[in-house]
């Protein structure tokens, strides 16, 4: 078994260089059947964090993983399921993209990175669609009744909203995998 | 914060942790993520455990990136401009290994630098050093069938932050990292060896144990070193949360 390589923060000069065209847009803003998913990242004490970035990867509207090439040169046609979104100065994020589709019978989720200033090292989390009467699912099972909202997605006009607290009241629930 | 520590107090706060993680015994590989000698952690860590979760569906899938999204340009951070940037040239190279030791082939890194004076192309960047116009420091690649990136860039200088009093950063280079599954994404930093102010550095520090904060220093390697070009320097990436079962020992 090989040690893993500590991660480190994001820093606070990752603007000029992980951040490309196209990179929040998963399908152009007015395809048919595009949602926003956004939120706004807070920190401890409630407050806005505008120098985060939050990674987003998903299934397809039928649950199948994406495999397609193209998500940094978007052609405005192939659906890669990945994207990518700095905070705004009012620490919102924002995703134009299609729904996912639950993979193998599982709930649908949007899996999320996110990475900050003052963030050590980068945070896992899943904005499920709102479950519309469904069963938890293993995980969300797991989590205390009272947490569980921070891994919902709730619906809005255009689609959905996924806050991110990064700690204190209302602290998002963040995933450690095996092997982490 | 109306007035800025000293750099002994913040010191004195890492000699702590450190010394209460010697006692402690435990082994740690990652950095903690409530590490107080970094001030801007203090609201922005969990404060609840991380929560265990068996990964599924698209986490054990990465995105995938190829040929269509990267320009093999991009890996040499000296011929964006019309000249050559100022500062030591040299070749970064390494493998992209998983949790079992397996190379992750074909898979996209980025990085991200400050040039020589250790100046960032960055609007909120103040240090009053000399931007170069030959130099943006921003590079991608996507390692080879063997897990091989390489980058040609040049070394970027130690910069002054307000983490404190005379705070400075040791010279670095931002490593960005995809594996063969969503839960081994990270983002990271690489140093150079022997640098004076490792031991002065809340962010490398916040990686309490000696020996896995080694695993973010490059090696010198003279036989990457190019006659009247470039110096050269390896450094290989191990990834996190392979979701496979880890062998028993290796």
């Amino acid at each position: 078994m090989t040690t893993a390589t500590p991660g480190q923060t994001v820093g606070p000069f990752f603007h000029y260089a992980l951040p490309y065209a196209g990179d929040r847009d998963l399908v152009a803003p007015g395809t048919p059947g595009a949602v926003r998913l956004h939120g706004t990242v807070r920190d401890g004490a409630g407050a806005a964090v505008p120098d985060a970035l939050v990674e987003l990867w998903q299934a397809d509207p039928q649950g199948r993983v994406v495999q397609q090439q193209g998500s940094l040169r978007r052609d405005g046609h192939t659906f890669t399921g990945f994207g990518r979104a700095s905070t705004d100065r009012t620490g919102e994020y924002t995703f134009t993209t299609l729904p996912p589709g639950g993979v193998d019978g599982g709930l649908p989720f949007f899996a999320l990175t996110v990475f900050a200033r003052g963030l050590l090292n980068r945070l896992f989390t899943r904005a499920y669609l709102p479950l519309s009467g469904a069963a938890p699912d293993a995980l969300l099972g797991s989590v205390a009744e009272d947490r569980r909202p921070t891994l919902l997605c709730e619906p809005d006009e255009h689609g959905y909203r996924f806050d991110v607290r990064l700690m204190g009241e209302g602290e998002t629930v963040f995933l450690r995998y095996p092997g982490h | 914060m109306t007035e800025l520590e000293t750099q002994a107090a913040i010191s004195d706060e890492i000699a702590a942790i450190g010394k209460a993680y010697d006692a402690a015994g435990a082994v740690e590989t990652q950095p903690r993520t409530d590490y107080p000698p970094y001030r801007s952690s203090l609201l922005r860590h969990p404060t609840k455990d991380l929560h265990h979760a068996d990964p599924e569906g698209v986490e054990l899938w990465a995105p995938c990136f190829g040929e269509r999204d990267i320009d093999p340009l991009e890996a040499d951070l000296t011929i964006q401009h019309g000249g050559d940037p100022v500062g030591e040239r040299m070749v970064v190279t390494g493998r992209v290994l998983d949790g079992d030791g397996r190379p992750v082939r074909r898979q996209l890194v980025e990085v991200w630098q400050a040039n020589a004076g250790g100046r960032y192309v960055h609007k909120r960047d103040q240090h009053p050093a000399a931007l170069d116009p030959n130099f943006t420091g921003v590079g991608r690649c996507l390692t080879d069938d063997q897990g091989v990136y390489r980058f040609t860039t040049i070394r970027p200088g130690p910069y002054p932050w307000r983490n404190h009093r005379n705070a400075w950063r040791p010279a670095h280079i931002h490593f960005s990292l995809f594996g063969t599954e969503f839960t081994q994404r990270m983002v990271t930093q690489m140093y150079f060896p022997g640098d004076p102010l490792f031991a002065l550095d809340p962010i490398y520090q916040s990686v309490v144990d000696p020996v896995a904060r080694e695993r973010l220093v490059a090696t010198y390697d003279h036989d990457l070193t190019q006659p009247e070009w470039s110096t050269g320097y390896r450094w290989d990436i191990v990834l996190t949360g392979s979701h496979r079962t880890p062998l028993e020992d290796a």
